[in-house]
């Protein structure tokens, strides 16, 4: 929009383009992470659905199960985990941003902050993993 | 190395051109010339209209933002060799009305700079002849944000500021926050309610570059989602304690 008047000079304003996140590796990334949340509320559906065929019964679940094998659903539930793992590990990576930690007048260094998020996430899944896996 | 190199440099003259356009200059290519040099060169030797803004030379005064090949940076800081062979595209920085040539209008930036209040606020004032202690911890709280420039390098790689001009910015919040965290200051409950509006610091969605290509370390990023903590825990209190509380 120029606007030209007797004092103010003139000047060119630039539209962003609808795909300015085309443009930088970085943005296409940011779009990726944001994205992720989508995958993210799927895998929740599907976590919900199974908990309740399983409050129904074993018949229930084994269809569940059963309908979660066709080639499609594999296919999105394939590329959910992808997400979901891309979605954890920005935001794991993230995390030191938003926290300022001082031990003894030290601020605490990132790895500090993002390493435990990391020993969580495997502690628990190696838990989970303990317990569908032993019986 | 060749010994010279393109420069691919947006024109745009208020007077007769409906928008910019590029124009290419062949420079010579020197090991310790930096976009600055070739662009002085162009001014020199090519053509005298070239306009664009720089002072210093060293990366302190934060005058000379541009677009390097599509990404913002300060030109005196920014070698040509690194680009070699070209050709180099040098743009006024994004995001920003231009001028003229590679000089931006930076009105906007200076209004919410001044609305953020990056000054420090006393609401009691000590007698002139004592001073203001801090310790080496206190300092380091805000040191990091202190070494803003105000290059602006931040607003042109912000695509939320690109889409929404009312968005308050990284540098502003930044420079809010380095006073918020000043162990000398007491207008944090000033700066509160410009900062978290709407348009303030929940604005920004974490794309992250304004850290990215910040030409001193500032990492905006961080002060804005470190703001949101402290916003959030300000909403709570607000929330659950009586009225008047602190």
């Amino acid at each position: 929009m120029n606007n030209p008047t007797e004092y103010l000079p003139r000047s060119y304003h630039t539209r962003v383009s609808t795909y300015w996140w085309l443009a930088r590796w970085a943005y296409v990334k940011f779009i990726l992470r944001e994205a992720s949340s989508v995958f993210v509320a799927w895998i929740v559906v599907v976590t919900l659905l199974q908990i309740r065929a399983l409050t129904r019964g074993p018949a229930d679940y084994a269809e569940l199960q059963n309908s979660l094998r066709s080639p499609l659903l594999l296919t999105l539930n394939a590329v959910s985990l992808a997400f979901v793992i891309f979605h954890a590990v920005t935001w794991f990576n993230l995390a030191p941003k938003a926290m300022v930690i001082r031990l003894r007048g030290k601020r605490l260094s990132s790895l500090a902050i993002a390493a435990p998020n990391y020993v969580a996430w495997v502690v628990i899944s190696a838990a989970i993993a303990w317990i569908l896996l032993r019986g | 190395m060749a010994n010279r190199i393109t420069l691919e440099v947006t024109r745009y003259n208020p007077a007769h051109d409906e928008k910019p356009r590029p124009d290419t200059y062949e420079v010579p290519l020197r090991k310790e010339w930096v976009v600055l040099d070739a662009l002085n060169y162009i001014k020199d030797h090519l053509d005298g209209s070239l306009s664009f803004r720089w002072s210093c030379r060293m990366g302190v005064c934060g005058s000379c933002g541009m677009m390097v090949n599509g990404v913002p940076k300060l030109t005196c800081a920014t070698f040509l060799s690194d680009y070699a062979p070209g050709p180099v595209r040098v743009e006024p920085m994004s995001h920003f009305p231009v001028l003229r040539d590679l000089v931006v209008d930076t009105s906007d930036f200076l209004v919410k700079l001044a609305k953020s209040k990056p000054w420090i606020i006393r609401k009691v004032e000590k007698p002139l002849d004592e001073e203001y202690f801090q310790t080496p911890e206190q300092m380091d709280a805000y040191k990091q944000f202190s070494m803003c420039i105000n290059c602006m390098l931040c607003y042109a790689a912000c695509p939320v500021y690109g889409l929404d001009s009312l968005f308050s910015g990284p540098a502003a919040i930044a420079l809010a926050q380095r006073y918020n965290l000043d162990s000398r200051d007491q207008g944090a409950s000033d700066r509160l309610d410009i900062l978290s509006h709407h348009e303030g610091i929940w604005g920004c969605t974490f794309v992250g570059e304004c850290t990215q290509v910040c030409p001193k370390n500032v990492d905006p990023a961080a002060a804005i989602q470190q703001y949101k903590l402290t916003a959030t825990m300000e909403w709570l209190k607000a929330l659950v304690l009586p009225r008047g509380a602190e």
